[in-house]
């Protein structure tokens, strides 16, 4: 099921950490409830989001991966 | 058992009110006792806490620390970084605009460079060059702009006041507003720390 982002945060050619420093910057600013996605290149990625989503409480609803472009879908967590 | 009685239509009517107001009352009591039951039950979520000794001064060196720090920030882990001995230079105002990295004795560097030749003059240069210059094609921020990104997300960063006795560092020298911390006191914060690194 295709999942509609309220927002997307491009984090292509940038590596660990940034991705999920910019993931935390942009998380921080929307509303509870809101689903950013994000975009990234780093294979990183594919660790250290779920790494992310557990550690912050907020969900990763989704990811997916296409000729080395990763893609996530996190909602926002209340509190 | 009790025998039937008939109730007017009135009375029957106004009964069958009651019950529901007050069903309705113990219910939603019931259920606010139960919430509160299960939150107190619930322990407190602790934030992770990590704790980071930075003891090296080389530019490849001051990486890990800072993107270690700000990782953990980013999670919202409670994150210290010790700057001591030569890793006191990340944090140096003067200094960590030049911390270079040496080929010399560094069979790790991507290029290899026989000892030989890392010895001359202006190869240390040249390796920091190469260094900052495959940094800046991958995207990364400089180490100052770590340093920022660090400060932002709350990230301690604490200096050394040994080291700043013996190498002779004053406080004014340090990053503005940043704490001069000493070993108990770091350990004091390691000590529940949930990851303890020396870099």
């Amino acid at each position: 099921m295709p999942i509609s982002p309220d927002h997307v945060l491009d984090c292509r050619n940038t590596f660990c950490p940034m991705p999920v420093i910019r993931l935390r910057e942009a998380i921080d600013k929307i509303g509870a409830g809101q689903v950013i996605k994000i975009v990234a290149t780093d294979p990183a990625s594919l660790h250290d989001m779920p790494a992310f989503a557990r550690n912050t409480g907020h969900e990763l609803l989704d990811s997916a991966t296409t000729d080395g472009i990763f893609e996530y879908y996190f909602r926002k967590s209340e509190g | 058992m009790a025998a039937k009685v008939e109730l007017s239509p009135e009375v029957a009517a106004r009964i069958d009110e009651a019950v529901a107001a007050r069903f309705g009352e113990l219910i939603e009591a019931q259920m606010k006792t139960q919430a509160e039951a299960k939150a107190a039950a619930r322990p407190e979520k602790r934030r992770r806490r990590l704790a980071i000794v930075a003891s090296k001064g080389t530019l490849d060196m001051a990486y890990p620390p800072l993107i270690l720090a700000s990782a953990g920030a980013a999670m919202g882990w409670d994150v210290a970084v010790f700057f001591t001995f030569y890793g006191l230079d990340i944090i140096n105002a003067r200094r960590n605009k030049h911390l270079q990295v040496p080929p010399l004795g560094n069979p790790a560097m991507p290029v290899p460079v026989p000892n030989l030749i890392g010895a001359i003059p202006g190869m240390t240069a040249m390796a920091t060059k190469m260094m900052k210059s495959w940094m800046k094609q991958a995207n990364m921020p400089t180490v100052e702009e770590m340093i920022q990104i660090c400060r932002q997300s709350g990230v301690q960063l604490l200096a050394c006041s040994t080291t700043m006795g013996v190498m002779k560092v004053r406080p004014q020298d340090i990053l503005p507003g940043l704490d001069i911390s000493g070993a108990a006191a770091f350990l004091d914060f390691a000590a529940d720390a949930d990851v303890s690194l020396f870099i």
